[in-house]
Formats: structure tokens, C-alpha cells, sequence
């Protein structure tokens, strides 16, 4: 059928109710408004129909799976039926048993310290510098001066993990360019790339290098929001430049880090799989596994499906409750969080 | 007729546009920056700069290297010496490389494409406030922003549906990004409702509305989010890795893996490394550049519209 066949009612009942009824109709009810279900169902049916497409993908890759996690309660063979799906019926069931394994392994805790090392190094090192990188470049007044170095620090975050990982090797490996010209100049050549003690230091760096130039754009919006009059004021009354840095440009920014800082808290659990299953083979298992990698290497590399289904629930119940925890703790701050009370 | 025109252009009034270089007027209240301030701020932005840049140089700079200028080097070039681009003929001549180029862009083309379709619908769907049913499907999409299902489950249910070894298993899973949708829903609820009403009144349906109206006004925000899609796509190895087994089937980033960080020697065009005109190191660098130059080529032109997409990216009920 075709929408003009009801376009009187259509169009009135999607008017929000602040904006005045059609010139000559008396008041119609808002979109939100006491409509009958199958009236609203009519009038949205195309709006709903758009969504389908997404909510399947999303039904289907990222809810089904949540029901996959079953197998970590189970000593799943996928060999049980033709279908690897169909076999989680038909395994045994055996409680926490592989819970148990797992929290006997000292390779799991191995990973779990790994993660927070990493994730610590990265909160001290990296969370400061596009904050500090932010003010820098607000600073900078003049317009493409400001343009080139955003346009050249935006760039690696465009880039994958593979290439930066083959960049750095360019610069710190065993045949990069440093190790080249020590060796032309008579010294020994170096090879940061396969040390498992400053394996550490490398991938925080290699973060910093790839996302920190992408993460002043939240803090510049923020600081483009604020008004101009209140550096003016300040500064009648005597305000110097570092003064109204301290009173007016950081305590705009207080909301931005706080959001920041509650979400990097809440995925404190994801410190950069792709970064160290790339290099894993460089540095070692010890310097560079994690619980990601951790889940990787029982299941798909050990085929150990049950054992590693309970690795990956248990990190996405502790990030879980790391996010509302983190939360929580934002609204007691009386800051925003991700999402409201 | 140049001389005429030329004329004619000088009898305008000219208003004196301000160089982009110059720094505009300071107000005021504002002090003079000291010469060591600026000078400070200067060496940090190019410090910052150069860091990024000085290793993507070296990489294209050898890439484009004969093999004589990169023996004489010992291994990477810092200053050319005549360009040649025997590396990249060699590559995009047949063999592994270019298949697996030839891959990584057809997967980008069509897994964008598919990704933006479905992203637009869905963002339009729930953008009409008050329409039936929207705030579940929000709060549905929402949710799995905070708990993952986990690789295995994933891997298990791809292996289920029998994409194993097919490209669906490279777009399907990661097709639909919750937080994309979210940018575009906040973007497309700030387009006036009268426009929207008065298309309606005359008798626009929401597809109608959705292609001439809503679209149109968003090129910026569509611009940005395509742009995310496609380096997602673009940079993708992972999923590549554990879903496909069939080597000849892996895209640009999974052989970069192989020839660079592996240092293996490239599939089907060993003749002219092995009759000593070509540096191994040059074809390894001229991958990376494969790698990186649609990125870089495409980033900037869309940067003016990034701070306005993270902008609106804030969740509205």
C-alpha cells in the first residue's frame, strides 16, 4: 500500500508535542503518545522493519555466543556431532571442573599478572599524553599549523597492528635502522624487539605511538566548548596564562578523564590482544601472554574448547563487573560515567 | 583571452583573505607568548611529528630503492638515491602479493558497503523519538557493549554456520558495530523534524525520507563512519587467521605477517630476487606501503569531519 493513503495521521503523530498542531487540526497525540499498539505497530512498521538486518547480525554473533558459553561448563567434543553447535548438547556436563583446572594452572595467573602489569604501565604512561598533547595543540592559534600536526599524529591510529609492529621493527629490531647504524659505526647492534625484559616498555610505547594523537580529539572537543568570555574575565582580574590553565581549561576537561579513565578502568582486562599475538613468537610466551592470548592458545591452538570457553567467562565476568564497578565509583564522584543513574 | 579575464579579476573588490600560516589576531586581554614558550611548543610538535613520520619515510623511501642503493645502505635507506619501482612491479605483477591485495580490497569494498547498509537502517529505525519498540532494540544493541561472548563461543558458532573458509567469516561476525550505530542515530536525530514532517505531508514514506533527506544532510558523519568501517576491514588479520586455513586465500595483512615480520620469501616471484636485481628488504618495504597507502591516501581527506562524529557519538535516549 502506498503512504499517502495516510499521511494526515502519519505525519501529525510523529510531530513531537512541543512544535504546534497543523495549522487548522485540533491536537494530536505525540509519537509517544497513548496510540493503540496496532496503530503504532502500522505507523513504525517500515522503522522497525529497517532495524532488522542489524539486531539479527547482532542476535546471532553476539548473543548466541553468550549461550556458547555453556561449554565451559561442559567437556565439550565438537567430534560428537556433524554440527559443532549441536555437540554442545550432546557433551557431558561437569560443573566447575574445568574452573578448577584452570585456577591450578600457574600459566593463568602468569597471564592475569601480564594484564595488569601491562594495563598498569599503559594508565601511568600512556593515559596522560594525549591529555597533555590536547593542550599543546589548542595552543597552537595558528590554523594550518594546527591542521598539518593533527592530520600527521591522527594518521597511525588508521593503521593495523601488523604494520606497526613491522614499523617499529624497522626502527628497533635486530636489522633496523638504530641497530644499522651502531653496527656501521663500530658498536654492537641491539634488537628491542626480542627482549623479553623491556617487552613492557615496547608495547606501551608502540600504543602510545599508534592511539595517542587519535585520543586528543575528545579532549580538544572539550576544550572547543569552552567560552571564550571566561579566559576574558580571568584575565581581567589578573589571571596569568598557567592560572587559567589550572582553573578554567583543566576543570572543563575533569569530565572528559573521568569518562576516560572509568572505561579504560572497566576494560582494565583488555590490554591489546592483536599487539601480543603478534609478537608473541619474538619475545616468548613468559614476557608476552595475556588472558586474551591465554584463551587463544588453549582453544584454538590446543583445540581445548571447554578449557578455554571458562578462561574467557571468567574474564568477561570480572570486566563486566569491572565496568559497573567503575561506574559506580564515577556517580559517587558525582561525574558521569558511561551510562546515567 | 587569459589577459581579459585577468583584468577582469583585478577590477573586483578584493577582500584580503588572512593566510592560513598567520596567526589570527590576539585578543586584547591575551599576553604576547614568550620566544622560549614558543620555541618549547614548537620542538614538541615537531618531536611528535617527526616520530611518526621518520619511520614511515624510511619504509617508502627503501621500498623505492634499486637493489645496489640498499646494499650500499646495509639494509634501510635514510637518503634516496634514484627511485625505481621494480619492488611494486614485481608485486602487483602476479603472485601471492597482489592476490592477497586483490582480497584485502574486496573485502573492504563489499564488507563496508554491506556494514554501512545495515548501519544507516538501523540507525535511522531508532532515530524517530517515541517510534514503537525503540528503546529495547537500543537497550539490545547497548548490552553487548558491556559483556563479550568470548572468542571460543564465537569461533564454535562460525564454525557452525559453515563459514569456515569462506570471506563471510571475515565480514559477517564484526559487520555491525554497536558504537557506529550509536554515532549515526545521534546524528540523524538532529536533523529537523519540521523537514522531516513537511516530506512526510507530502507523502514521503520513510525510505523516501531516508534516501533524499537524511543522507544527503549527512555526508559528513557518513563519510567518518565508512572510513571506520573500511580500515577495520582493512586492517583486519585475526579473524583471517583462525577462520581460514587455505593460504591462498589470505588477505594483504596475514602475508605481511609472513614476509615481513617472518621474513619469509614471497610465493610466485622469486625470479629477479634471485637473479640479484631486486632487495628482498625493498619487496618487504613495498608491501608495508601497500598496506599503508590506502589508509593514509583516505584519513586526511576525512579529518575535518572526525571531531563532529566522536561529538555526537554521546548516547540519547
Amino acid at each position: 500500500m502506498s503512504h499517502s493513503t495516510v499521511p494526515r495521521s502519519r505525519s501529525e503523530a510523529k510531530t513531537p508535542e512541543k512544535t504546534p498542531a497543523a495549522p487548522g487540526g485540533e491536537k494530536q497525540p505525540g509519537r509517544s503518545g497513548k496510540l493503540r499498539f496496532g496503530l503504532r505497530f502500522r505507523r513504525d512498521r517500515t522503522l522497525l522493519l529497517m532495524t532488522v538486518p542489524a539486531v539479527l547480525l547482532v542476535l546471532v554473533f553476539n548473543y548466541i555466543p553468550i549461550l556458547g558459553n555453556v561449554v565451559a561448563f561442559q567437556d565439550y567434543d565438537p567430534y560428537l556431532s556433524e554440527n559443532g553447535f549441536v555437540a554442545i548438547l550432546e557433551s557431558p556436563w561437569i560443573g566447575f571442573e574445568q574452573f578448577e583446572r584452570i585456577f591450578a594452572d600457574a600459566a593463568f595467573w602468569h597471564a592475569v599478572q601480564n594484564t595488569f602489569v601491562f594495563f598498569f604501565l599503559q594508565l601511568v604512561l600512556y593515559f596522560p599524553i594525549p591529555i597533555l598533547l590536547a593542550l599543546l595543540i589548542n595552543s597552537v592559534v595558528r590554523p594550518r599549523v594546527r591542521a598539518i600536526a593533527q592530520a600527521v599524529m591522527y594518521l597511525p591510529h588508521f593503521f593495523s597492528w601488523v604494520l606497526v609492529v613491522t614499523v617499529f621493527m624497522q626502527i628497533f629490531g635486530g636489522a633496523g635502522i638504530i641497530a644499522q647504524t651502531l653496527r656501521q659505526h663500530g658498536y654492537e647492534g641491539f634488537d628491542l624487539m626480542t627482549n623479553p625484559e623491556l617487552f613492557k616498555y615496547l608495547v606501551t610505547f608502540e600504543t602510545i605511538w599508534k592511539d595517542a594523537g587519535w585520543g586528543i580529539i575528545v579532549f580538544l572537543a572539550a576544550l572547543s566548548s569552552v567560552s571564550n568570555d571566561l579566559y576574558e574575565a580571568a584575565a581581567m582580574d589578573g589571571a596569568g596564562r598557567w592560572r587559567r590553565m589550572w582553573h578554567i581549561t583543566l576543570p572543563a576537561l575533569r569530565p572528559v578523564i573521568a569518562l576516560l579513565l572509568v572505561l579504560r578502568v572497566g576494560d582494565a582486562l583488555t590490554v591489546g590482544f592483536e599487539q601480543f599475538l603478534l609478537q608473541r613468537q619474538a619475545v616468548g610466551v613468559d614476557a608476552s601472554d595475556v588472558l586474551d592470548t591465554y584463551v587463544w592458545w588453549n582453544g584454538i591452538r590446543n583445540q581445548d574448547f571447554s578449557y578455554a570457553a571458562a578462561a574467557g567467562l571468567i574474564k568477561g565476568v570480572v570486566g563486566l563487573a569491572l565496568v559497573l564497578t567503575a561506574n559506580k565509583v564515577a556517580h559517587l564522584m558525582g561525574e558521569q560515567g558511561v551510562y546515567k543513574k | 583571452m587569459s589577459a581579459v579575464l585577468d583584468e577582469r579579476a583585478d577590477d573586483r573588490p578584493r577582500v584580503k583573505k588572512p593566510s592560513p600560516w598567520a596567526a589570527p589576531p590576539r585578543p586584547v586581554w591575551e599576553e604576547e607568548p614568550s620566544k622560549a614558550g614558543l620555541a618549547g611548543k614548537g620542538l614538541v610538535l615537531g618531536i611528535a611529528c617527526f616520530a611518526i613520520l621518520f619511520p614511515l619515510w624510511i619504509v617508502i623511501v627503501t621500498s623505492l630503492q634499486s637493489k645496489k642503493t640498499i646494499d650500499e645502505a646495509g639494509g634501510l635507506v635514510v637518503i634516496p638515491k634514484g627511485i625505481t619501482f621494480v619492488a611494486y612491479q614485481e608485486l602487483l605483477g602476479g603472485g601471492q602479493v597482489q592476490k592477497a591485495a586483490l582480497v584485502s580490497v574486496g573485502v573492504t569494498v563489499v564488507g563496508t558497503l554491506f556494514s554501512m547498509t545495515v548501519s544507516v537502517l538501523c540507525a535511522y529505525g531508532l532515530s524517530r523519538s517515541g517510534s514503537l519498540g525503540h528503546r529495547w532494540i537500543l537497550m539490545t544493541l547497548l548490552a553487548t557493549m558491556f559483556f563479550g561472548a568470548g572468542l571460543i563461543p564465537t569461533y564454535l558458532l562460525v564454525q557452525a554456520l559453515g563459514l569456515m573458509d569462506t570471506y563471510l567469516a571475515l565480514i559477517l561476525p564484526s559487520a555491525v558495530s554497536v558504537f557506529n550505530i550509536l554515532v549515526l542515530r545521534a546524528f540523524f536525530m538532529n536533523i529537523s523534524q519540521e523537514l522531516i514532517d513537511s516530506a512526510r505531508i507530502d507523502g514521503a514514506g520513510d525510505w523516501r525520507i531516508l534516501w533524499k533527506i537524511v543522507l544527503p544532510l549527512s555526508r559528513a558523519v557518513l563519510a567518518v563512519i565508512a572510513l571506520f568501517y573500511a580500515v577495520g576491514y582493512w586492517s583486519a588479520w585475526f579473524n583471517a587467521s583462525i577462520y581460514l586455513t587455505d593460504q591462498e586465500m589470505m588477505p594483504l595483512q596475514n602475508v605481511m605477517i609472513q614476509l615481513v615480520q617472518m621474513q619469509e620469501r614471497p610465493v610466485g616471484l622469486q625470479t629477479q630476487i634471485n637473479t640479484g636485481q631486486l632487495s628482498p628488504i625493498a619487496i618487504q618495504m613495498a608491501v608495508m606501503v601497500l598496506a599503508l597507502l590506502p589508509v593514509a591516501v583516505l584519513s586526511p581527506f576525512v579529518q575535518r569531519h572526525f571531531k563532529k562524529g566522536m561529538l555526537t557519538g554521546a548516547v540519547k535516549g
